[in-house]
């Protein structure tokens, strides 16, 4: 097993260290210079929707691609010179769950530790412990095949442990999970960073890099349009608000009057009111468009998702049409 | 061959154990056209000897044809859900992937074979083979099964889907039938004899029916070696380079 001994040549505490990083694929650029530092045990989240370059980003980290242009090191190794140093630091978990659906979840875990030599007695341990720390003990006889998405997901995680991997890559890692399964695989990761190891998160979820990123980037188009801890970028973009739609403008002028500083927009005959946040400062707000005999037609409370923070960021909507 | 191979090769003998289905359609499908020729339509072909002794060695070569699909299908998955991708990144080599699935298919097709010939002989098959004939028959069975193997891994990787995989194995399953396995290639119209005359499978089944004849020729045995070679080749370096590439 890797023993995670820090390389004695590179003195910094950089897990990952990432510097014009390039990759076309034909005439489309999807990687169009990524600078990208992360320091041992912490998260990284890097953020985008679909198309933004992510897979593309952690292929190229984790060795599967090769990069037209840049510098990449990690665990202290250059991806491109030191391969195989690299691929015995690091534990990958892709987009979808990479587990053999013909072998059950025990022989998932067996097929890594035979793979990884982690022989006999101590090989077998290592399996039922991840068995039980995943909660997959009493599934562990049945094929993958049977499996719920959560399930495959956390077998998916356990397999890459087996080998002690000090640096783990996490390509959307709940993608498709309901959102019970998506809290135990947050609490999975949470535990792992205690343990010392360095985390490469991709989402395209804001509240997941929120909750368990240490730091976030914003990968739009094949470039970083943001970087920061989740508070820096919450404080960059619109926060939660109100949004009421009036019958006429006459229920909008006059909702427009006695609520300060909100936004209206005329031809939708809509009010966007700043949430002050919580039921009291909701209660007001309602109480005051009563006090003055105007009710909306419509009420919703909005709060910022993806696509307001890349238009906030970017300027322009989340674009789905971009390759990967 | 390495740990890491026996280890993945013992992953694909429990997938063939646990979906037996690919062994058993390559060798019903073979044994249900050996019956319907021998019995059915019986008669109306001449071949020049007992059809039962002319068909076998066609046979043979089905059971290694029809069990192809199955390897596609799984070194597909294999590439698609990602379990290629995860071995890479654990630096098992590509060598060690790959000849695990063509050392599987090659045991699944020696199965289906044995169990072809077992039902040919119940059916009257008789060969007058020498134990030297019958040491070529697997030598060069053998041969035919690396080298399709080779090719079909390389197919099941190149493969964009599951159902791409399984459609690309189907030449390789038809070509059978434009050789001179159920009729001989004199006998078909002009266009097709060509093309059955000229086509790798003629000249393997050729050979095999030499050998299980007793009477083998040198000429159609370096074709058919030629065949198993040239074919082997371009699999293997199209399923390297196809593996180095996806990820």
């Amino acid at each position: 097993m890797s023993d995670g001994a820090p390389n004695l040549v590179d003195v910094s505490t950089s897990a990952i260290a990432v510097s014009g990083l390039r990759k076309s694929f034909g005439d489309k650029k999807v990687l169009d210079g990524i600078d990208l530092d992360v320091p041992e045990g912490t998260i990284f989240s890097l953020l985008g929707p679909n198309g933004a370059g992510k897979t593309t980003t952690v292929n190229v980290l984790t060795t599967l691609t090769r990069a037209d242009a840049g510098t990449v090191r990690v665990a202290g190794h250059d991806v491109t010179t030191d391969t195989r140093a690299v691929r015995a630091a690091i534990g990958v978990t892709g987009q979808f769950a990479a587990v053999d659906e013909m072998l059950t979840g025990r022989e998932n875990l067996q097929l890594m530790a035979d793979l990884r030599h982690v022989g006999g007695a101590a090989g077998r341990r290592l399996v039922t412990s991840l068995l039980d720390r995943f909660d997959l003990a009493d599934a562990a006889g049945k094929p993958a095949s049977t499996y719920s998405g959560g399930m495959r997901r956390k077998l998916d995680l356990a397999m890459t442990l087996v080998g002690d991997p000090r640096i783990i890559f996490l390509d959307e890692p709940t993608t498709g999970l309901d959102p019970r399964s998506r809290r135990t695989m947050w609490d999975i990761v949470r535990t792992l960073v205690a343990d010392g190891v360095t985390i490469f998160l991709t989402t395209q979820y804001l509240d997941e890099a929120d909750q368990l990123a240490d730091r976030v980037a914003v990968l739009d188009r094949g470039r970083l349009v943001a970087e920061g801890t989740p508070a820096d970028l919450k404080r960059r973009i619109p926060g939660s608000h109100v949004e009421l739609r009036f019958a006429d403008l006459a229920d909008l002028d006059t909702a427009a009057r006695v609520l300060p500083g909100a936004v209206r927009d005329d031809g939708d005959l809509t009010l966007r009111v700043p949430d002050a946040g919580g039921s009291a400062a909701l209660r007001g707000l309602l109480d005051r468009l009563d006090e003055h005999s105007i009710s909306a037609e419509e009420f919703a409370v909005r709060t910022p998702d993806l696509d307001d923070v890349f238009l906030a960021l970017t300027g322009h909507p989340n674009a789905e049409v971009v390759a990967r | 061959m390495s740990a890491d191979s026996m280890v993945l090769l013992r992953r694909n003998v429990k997938h063939t154990v646990r979906n037996p289905v690919a062994v058993f359609n390559a060798v019903l499908f073979p044994v249900v056209l050996m019956v319907m020729f021998v019995y059915v339509l019986g008669g109306a072909f001449s071949v020049g000897e007992r059809y039962i002794d002319y068909a076998t060695p066609g046979m043979i070569l089905m059971g290694i044809s029809y069990g192809l699909s199955a390897t596609a299908l799984s070194v597909n998955t294999d590439m698609t859900k990602g379990i290629i991708n995860r071995l890479r990144v654990m630096d098992v080599s590509r060598g060690a992937v790959l000849t695990g699935h063509v050392v599987v298919t090659v045991l699944r097709s020696l199965l289906a074979i044995g169990a072809i010939v077992g039902v040919a002989f119940a059916l009257g098959f008789r060969p007058a083979a020498g134990l030297v004939d019958w040491l070529g028959v697997a030598g060069l069975v053998l041969a035919v099964g690396i080298a399709l193997s080779w090719l079909t891994v390389a197919l099941g990787l190149a493969a964009k889907s599951a159902e791409t995989a399984g459609m690309l194995t189907v030449p390789l399953v038809m070509l059978p039938f434009l050789s001179s396995a159920v009729v001989p290639a004199e006998k078909m119209g002009p266009g097709v004899r060509q093309f059955a005359e000229y086509q790798p499978f003629t000249p393997i089944i050729e050979t095999l029916r030499g050998l299980l004849a007793g009477t083998p020729s040198t000429g159609t045995a370096l074709a058919a070696l030629a065949w198993c070679v040239g074919i082997g080749l371009v699999g293997y370096v199209w399923a390297l380079t196809t593996f180095r590439r996806r990820a």
